[in-house]
């Protein structure tokens, strides 16, 4: 039971990822996607393991420190205003 | 001809006295250095320049030494080499028709060409040994949790470390003590990294040592690989060693698994670059969501593209039990082998890579292909330990490397016998 990918899901996926895909792309894709997912498709035969997680909470007191000025953190951003990332409009 | 082994040459000069005094440590380009851009070898960051340092960077100007330059590297660390990079393909110093080896190959030809005394890498799944085995030098995948990743780019955060690349077994080992300990910044460091003394670990004493070797990790490899590897344990038995076959019968889903893992986890990290704090924003106009779409589209190259969206399926709504829930199960189940072949042996070995370093140009092609040219190292991210490769000889020219995988902070103990495959 294979799930071959045609280009509409690439689309699907790509649109969630907020990646904008042409038409090659799209296509190539679909065809690569075909291939990849067959090989993790073998994953369905992996039998359930009874594991212990050795995972634990790390937490630190929440104290105020020294931090990156207003300027420093800006300075990679494409725009600003009054001291704030600007970016595209949201409608 | 240069070997396109920098993306960025400017020395950032450390302290005057320390154990790296005079040395120079080149530093991968997914490691943050303050004032100095660090691009991850995509276009998105081409022009990013980090307003701090990467812990392990403030360890090695503290003990004195001299980053020449950042590395070039595959970008985001999604190859195996280095050809994906935005900045171009790195050549293999020993044969510059090669490639150096991924993710990590700038550091590895750097190293190899002596072009720095020392590197840093990282390893997702891979990406340190495969170029150290590819170009003939020394590389440590360290315990998860051993080195800081603060300051790190995060591709995939539950299976990488930072790690050293070095001309031998020793000189690697004295940089892992320098950039190992804890860190209050990455919660994830663990006690067992403060006050190493691996360089001294580096004796090749491997009388009495028992080294298990997994069958599944040299079936899959090439006929010239298995030849220089087999010679290699012979020799490790002459000098003491007891040699066991063991089998990891999870091995051959690993590749899978730490695909589904690490692609998961790159959708999710990439995530953040929107071309609005940092990074490539191509200052499009309309709606947010075109505007980011076009602005991700422009800075990703194909490789990225294909990993952020092979993650947004796998952990898609229908397909996450199949894909990203079964990779856990496979992951602990190669923890599980693990754990189990080191009841009876102190190490495991086996080629660091089944293949011999691919020609330039030839492997982009087909990425299923160049993922499993993983097979034989992520495995041991997806368990979290620590393994080193260290050359092993040569065929047709062109160097092998084998790897040796220890248990969880066993550090000394692979130190150990990889001094021993040097002697």
């Amino acid at each position: 039971m294979s799930d071959s990918v045609d280009a509409d899901e690439v689309e699907h996926v790509a649109d969630l990822a907020r990646v904008d895909l042409d038409n090659e792309e799209r296509a190539r894709f679909a065809d690569q996607f075909g291939d990849i997912l067959e090989h993790f498709e073998a994953l369905e035969e992996v039998p359930e393991v009874e594991a212990e997680p050795d995972l634990v909470n790390v937490m630190r007191s929440d104290e105020v420190e020294q931090s990156l000025s207003q300027e420093e953190a800006l300075r990679n951003a494409d725009d600003s205003e009054d001291g704030r990332f600007k970016g595209p409009k949201v409608s | 001809m240069s070997l396109n082994a920098y993306i960025t040459e400017d020395e950032i000069e450390g302290s005057e006295d320390g154990p790296l005094a005079g040395k120079t440590v080149a530093v991968k380009d997914n490691i943050s250095t303050a004032g100095v851009r660090t691009t991850c070898g995509s276009k998105m960051l081409e022009e990013y320049v980090p307003p701090y340092d990467a812990t392990v960077v403030e360890r090695l100007k503290e003990a004195g030494a001299t980053i020449p330059g950042k590395t070039n590297m595959d970008e985001f660390g999604m190859g195996t080499t280095t050809e994906t990079s935005y900045f171009g393909a790195t050549k293999n110093p020993v044969d510059e028709d090669y490639v150096p080896g991924g993710s990590s190959g700038g550091s590895a030809a750097a190293v190899a060409a002596g072009d720095a005394d020392l590197a840093l890498g990282t390893d997702t799944g891979g990406s340190i040994r495969c170029p150290a085995a590819f170009c003939g030098v020394v590389g440590i995948k360290p315990t998860y949790g051993l080195v800081s990743r603060y300051g790190l780019v995060a591709y995939a955060n539950s299976l990488e470390q930072i790690g050293p690349i070095a001309p031998t077994v020793e000189d690697a080992a004295a940089l892992l003590d320098v950039v190992a300990g804890p860190d209050e910044n990455d919660g994830t460091t663990r006690e067992e990294g403060a006050d190493t003394d691996f360089a001294n670990a580096a004796d090749g004493d491997v009388d009495g040592l028992t080294i298990g070797v997994p069958t599944e990790l040299v079936e899959g490899a090439e006929d010239a690989v298995v030849e220089t590897f087999d010679a290699t344990i012979d020799d490790l038995r002459e000098q003491g060693a007891t040699i066991e076959e063991v089998s990891l019968p999870s091995a051959e889903y690993a590749v899978a698994a730490y695909y589904v893992i690490a692609m998961s986890e790159a959708s999710s990290n990439l995530a953040r670059f929107d071309g609005v704090r940092y990074g490539n924003s191509g200052g499009y106009e309309g709606n947010w969501n075109e505007s980011f779409s076009d602005a991700r589209s422009e800075g990703f190259g194909d490789e990225v593209k294909r990993r952020i969206l092979l993650g947004t399926y796998a952990l898609s709504a229908g397909y996450h039990d199949k894909y990203y829930k079964q990779a856990q199960e496979a992951r602990a189940w190669v923890k599980q082998d693990f754990d189990e072949a080191f009841e009876d042996v102190d190490v495991l070995a086996s080629p660091t890579m089944p293949i011999l370093p691919p020609e330039l140009g030839e492997s982009l092609d087909d990425p299923l292909k160049m993922y499993l040219a993983d097979a034989n190292t992520t495995p041991v991210n997806l368990a979290n330990l620590p393994a080193i490769s260290v050359p092993a000889g040569e065929a047709d020219g062109l160097p092998i490397g084998l790897q040796l995988v220890g248990p969880a902070f066993g550090e000394e103990t692979i130190i150990n016998a990889a001094a021993a495959v040097e002697n």
